[in-house]
C-alpha cells in the first residue's frame, strides 16, 4: 500500500543553521503521526515544507501522490492545514470564515452555507457563530481553526501545536475533536511539544532534535527503548547520587535524564527489565561501590522520561542561541 | 464527516478567488472604521488648510480651490490606497495567510481583493472630499464625459499606488514599516503642480516637479474637471499608471510567492 506521506531526505537550513536533517518519515493512509520534539527541533519547518509554503534545500517529499516540488497544486488540493497560530480571519466572524473557505474550496455558495452551519454547530461554535473572531477565546479559536481545515475533507490534515498556550480543558476539546478524524480515515500529521499529546493522540511518534529524527515508533515501542521497567533508586547521602550515576554508567547501564530536577537531587533512574535479579546485581553493584541505595521503587517508563533521555545534549554541544528551552507543562 | 466533492478547476478560478477576496476586504474596509475616519478627515483638513490658510497668500485674488482641488483629491487617492500596504503586511504577518497559501488557489487574489477593496474605498473617499470641496466654493467647468475620465485616470492611479503598496507591504517586516509607504506617497504631490505651479519652483526642484509621476496626472484631472486642454498630459499620465500597475502588480506576485510568513 502506497504511503499516504512519503518522505526522504528532507534538509533545510538558514544560513549556516540546519534545521532539519536529513528528515525521512513514512506515514500510511488514515494514520495520525506525531512529530514530537521542543522548540527549535524543525518541526514546524517540516509541515511548513510538505504543506508547500517553503522548499526544502534537498530531499524529496510525496504528500497524496503528489510531490511538493512538481506538482504544489495538486498537493495543496489534497491537504489542509492548520497552522502553530490560528489561521484564521480576525476581522470576520466565524460563520464568514468558514463560508469564505467553502466558497475558496469550490462548494457553491449554498453548499458553503451549509456546510458552515454543519461544522459550527460540531465543533461548540454555533452560539460565537455571528461574532468577530477577534473576540473568541484561544480555544474557540482553535476550534474554528480545526474546523476550517475540514471544509472540504482532506486526504492529509497538518495540525501544527494544535493545542499550545491553550487551558487543559481546551486541550481535552481539542483532542476529541482530533480523536473524531481518525475514525473519518483523513492522515493527520501533528506536531506537538507535549508527549501526553503525542501519547494521546498518535500511532506513531517520531521524536526531533535539532533538526534530526533521533527516534521513531509506537509509544510502547519508543518506553521500550529506555527498557522495560525503570528502577528509581533513592539515596540518603547528598552526594551519592553523582557517585552512583557514574557507576552505572561505567558498567553500561541507562542511565535516564531527570524529569524532575525539583525533586530528583536524591535519586537515580535507571532503564531495567523489572526482573528481580536485575534489581539486585543493580543493588550489588552499588553496595560494592559505597553508594548504597536507601530506597527503590519500579515503574513503568514515562513518555517524558524517554524524550528526555532521547534528546539529552552532552555537555560539550550546547544548544543553539535560539533554542528555547523545553516547556513542559505538566 | 461528510464526504465533500473535490477542487474542480477552470479558467474562471482566478476571477472567482479574487471575487471571494474582493468581499473579504471589503468587509475589513467597512469594519475599520478608524481607519476610514481618517482617510477621510485627512484630505478634508488639507483641503481647508489649503484653501482658508494659504489660499490668500497663494492666489490673493482668489479662486485657489478651482487650482488645488484636483490636487488634494489626487493627494486623498494616493494616501488612501497607500494604506493597503499596511492591510497586506498585516495578512502576511497573521497566520491566516499560510491557510491560503496552502491552498489550490490564485495567490495572487489575497491581494486583488485588497487593492479592489482599496479602490472602492478611496473612491468613496473622494466622492466626501470633492462635496467638501464644492461646499468652499470649487465650481468646476468640466463636462460630465470629462468627469468621467478624470474617474477613469483616478481609479488607475488608485489601482497604481494600490498595487505598489502591495508588493510594499509584502517586503515591510512589520506594519509599522509597511505605513512609511504613506508618507512617501503624502509626500510626492508637494513636489508637484498640485498647490503651486512648477515655473514657480527653482530650476533644480521643478526639473523633478516636472518630470515625476504625479505632475501630468494632476494636469491631467486639472484639465479634464475644470475643461480647460489637457495636451499630451493624458498620454504621460496614462503611462505612468498603467506602468505602476504593471510594476506593483508583478512585483507582488513575485513577492507573494517567495515570502514565507513567519
Amino acid at each position: 500500500m502506497p504511503y499516504t506521506l512519503d518522505v526522504e531526505g528532507l534538509r533545510k537550513s538558514y544560513g549556516d543553521h540546519l534545521v532539519l536533517e536529513d528528515l525521512d518519515l513514512q506515514v500510511g493512509p488514515g494514520e495520525i503521526f506525531a512529530l514530537l520534539g521542543p522548540n527549535g527541533a524543525g518541526k514546524t519547518t517540516a509541515v511548513r515544507i510538505l504543506s508547500t509554503l517553503i522548499r526544502p534545500d534537498s530531499g524529496t517529499a510525496v504528500v497524496a501522490g503528489h510531490e511538493i516540488g512538481t506538482a504544489p497544486a495538486a498537493v495543496r488540493a489534497a491537504i489542509s492545514l492548520t497552522g502553530q497560530y490560528a489561521a484564521v480571519d480576525e476581522v470576520l466572524t466565524g460563520w464568514e470564515n468558514l463560508v469564505m473557505i467553502g466558497q475558496l474550496r469550490r462548494l457553491a455558495t449554498r453548499r458553503a452555507r451549509h456546510r458552515a452551519t454543519e461544522l459550527l454547530d460540531q465543533f461548540g461554535l454555533v452560539d460565537a457563530a455571528d461574532r468577530r473572531v477577534s473576540t473568541y477565546s484561544g480555544g474557540m479559536r482553535r476550534r474554528l481553526d480545526l474546523a476550517m481545515s475540514l471544509v472540504v475533507r482532506p486526504t492529509v490534515l497538518f495540525l501544527d501545536e494544535p493545542t499550545t498556550g491553550l487551558d487543559p480543558r481546551s486541550r481535552r476539546d481539542m483532542w476529541s475533536a482530533v480523536g473524531t478524524l481518525a475514525s473519518s480515515g483523513v492522515t493527520v500529521l501533528l506536531t506537538t511539544q507535549y508527549l501526553e499529546e503525542a501519547d494521546v493522540l498518535a500511532d506513531r511518534i517520531a521524536v526531533l532534535d535539532r533538526g534530526r529524527k533521533v527516534a521513531e515508533g509506537t509509544a510502547a515501542e519508543l518506553k521500550a527503548q529506555v527498557g522495560s521497567e525503570t528502577v528509581e533508586l533513592f539515596f540518603d547521602d547528598a552526594a551519592a547520587p553523582a557517585t552512583a550515576a557514574r557507576v552505572l554508567e561505567e558498567v553500561g547501564r541507562l542511565v535516564l535524564a531527570d524529569t524532575d530536577s525539583a525533586a530528583t537531587d536524591l535519586v537515580v533512574r535507571v532503564a531495567g527489565d523489572g526482573s528481580a535479579e536485575d534489581v539486585r546485581r543493580l543493588l550489588d553493584l552499588l553496595a560494592a561501590e559505597q553508594v548504597p541505595a536507601a530506597r527503590l521503587s519500579l515503574h513503568r517508563p514515562s513518555l517524558d522520561e524517554v524524550f528526555l533521555t532521547l534528546t539529552a545534549h552532552p555537555a560539550d554541544a550546547p544548544a543553539p542561541a535560539d533554542d528555547r528551552p523545553l516547556e513542559r507543562t505538566f | 464527516m461528510a464526504s465533500l466533492t473535490h477542487d474542480r478547476h477552470s479558467w474562471a478560478d482566478p476571477l472567482r478567488d479574487s471575487r471571494i477576496f474582493i468581499v473579504r476586504s471589503t468587509r475589513h474596509s467597512l469594519r475599520s472604521i478608524d481607519a476610514m475616519v481618517t482617510s477621510i478627515a485627512l484630505p478634508v483638513v488639507i483641503l481647508l488648510l489649503f484653501v482658508y490658510v494659504f489660499g490668500g497668500a497663494l492666489s490673493p485674488s482668489g479662486g485657489y480651490v478651482d487650482y488645488v482641488v484636483p490636487g488634494i483629491v489626487l493627494l486623498c487617492a494616493g494616501f488612501g490606497s497607500s494604506t493597503t500596504a499596511i492591510k497586506v503586511n498585516e495578512d502576511m504577518t497573521n497566520g491566516v495567510i499560510d491557510r491560503f497559501r496552502s491552498m489550490p488557489i490564485t495567490g495572487t487574489a489575497v491581494l486583488t481583493g485588497h487593492v479592489v477593496a482599496s479602490v472602492v474605498r478611496n473612491l468613496a473617499s473622494t466622492v466626501v472630499v470633492l462635496g467638501v470641496a464644492f461646499l468652499v466654493g470649487f465650481r468646476p467647468h468640466g463636462d460630465v464625459l470629462a468627469w468621467l475620465a478624470a474617474a477613469g485616470v483616478l481609479t488607475l492611479y488608485m489601482a497604481a499606488i494600490s498595487w505598489l503598496a502591495a508588493s510594499f507591504g509584502l517586503v515591510a517586516r512589520s506594519a509599522e514599516g509597511a505605513g512609511a509607504f504613506s508618507f512617501f506617497i503624502m509626500f510626492l504631490p508637494y513636489l508637484s503642480s498640485a498647490f503651486v505651479p512648477t515655473d514657480t519652483m527653482p530650476v533644480v526642484l521643478r526639473g523633478v516637479a516636472d518630470h515625476q509621476p504625479v505632475t501630468p496626472i494632476i494636469e491631467t484631472l486639472r484639465g479634464l474637471m475644470m475643461g480647460t486642454p489637457v495636451g499630451n498630459d493624458w498620454i504621460v499620465a496614462l503611462a505612468w499608471c498603467l506602468g505602476g500597475i504593471l510594476l506593483g502588480w508583478s512585483g507582488a506576485a513575485a513577492l507573494f510567492s517567495r515570502r514565507t510568513a513567519r
